[in-house]
């Protein structure tokens, strides 16, 4: 069993300490564990962020596989279930909050509250735009990052990261709609998922 | 004169929600900042003033 100070040490010696010592203490939501969240989530516990609060309501299913981190032992378990499994044996000592329920306006403030960074990781439009609304209207002062547009088989080099606001970030190409083109691929989404990680940390 | 994306714009006693209509952009897909906040989107009705800086994210589909 490796302890967590022979932990510390190997994931030290490849970062900055003080770095480390900061990512230990940060605290990130990320609001759905599909395509984009469930590659942030695995990129920030690399990372070494200490806390990390999960939020999704759906099970894995064997159309996520194609881009999402599960594998297909995880099908028919929540995805907020599956994804702390994968974590933990990632970093045993990251701690993991999840929330197997679905995100509102009117619940995020509450499963959000100890982050300061929030991750929007949505899929659907419309649900992008609430959170995006009710996270910058109830909580101004959360740093917050959103995916937007990185379906299809498009360039990788038109993703990219945008400071909207001193709080807000977007990254993606911010045109690609799911519904008017064909595919969601790995690659694609893995690069937004990437800038959208490289962003919080 | 407002700024919308970073472009200047003529567009004098226009409101958010006709902004958007004429941006073929729908409300429920969108988030608007003018300067560093958010607009809610019951003040969508607000007409623009000159100098207000816009950003208007349309939301697409993925993830």
């Amino acid at each position: 069993m490796i302890t967590e100070a022979e932990f510390a040490e190997a994931v030290d010696s490849r970062s900055d300490r003080p770095i480390y010592g900061l990512m230990k203490r940060a605290s990130v939501g990320i609001a759905g564990c599909g395509g984009l969240g469930s590659n942030i989530a695995a990129a920030l516990v690399r990372s070494g962020v200490g806390h990390l609060t999960i939020a999704d309501f759906d099970t894995v299913e064997l159309s996520n596989i194609n881009r999402q981190l599960y594998t297909l032992s995880h099908i028919g378990k929540a995805k907020v279930d599956a994804l702390s499994e994968i974590l933990s044996q990632i970093d045993p000592f990251c701690d993991i909050t999840a929330h197997n329920t679905r995100i509102t306006a009117e619940n995020c403030a509450e499963i959000f509250s100890d982050c300061g960074i929030i991750i929007e990781a949505f899929d659907l439009p419309d649900q992008k735009a609430m959170l995006v609304n009710a996270v910058m209207e109830q909580m101004p002062e959360k740093y917050l990052i959103s995916g937007n547009g990185m379906a299809g088989y498009g360039s990788a080099n038109a993703i990219v990261t945008r400071k909207i606001t001193d709080k807000l970030t977007v990254c993606g190409d911010g045109i690609t709609d799911i519904a008017d083109v064909t595919g969601l691929t790995a690659a694609r989404v893995m690069i937004c998922a990437g800038h959208m990680a490289s962003r919080a940390v | 004169m407002v700024i919308i994306n970073g472009e200047p714009k003529d567009t004098a006693s226009v409101t958010v929600t006709e902004l958007l209509a004429s941006m073929n952009l729908r409300p429920e897909r969108t988030a608007v900042m003018i300067g560093n906040d958010i607009l809610p989107k019951a003040q969508y009705d607000r007409v623009l003033a000159d100098g207000d800086e816009v950003e208007i994210i349309g939301f697409v589909g993925g993830g």
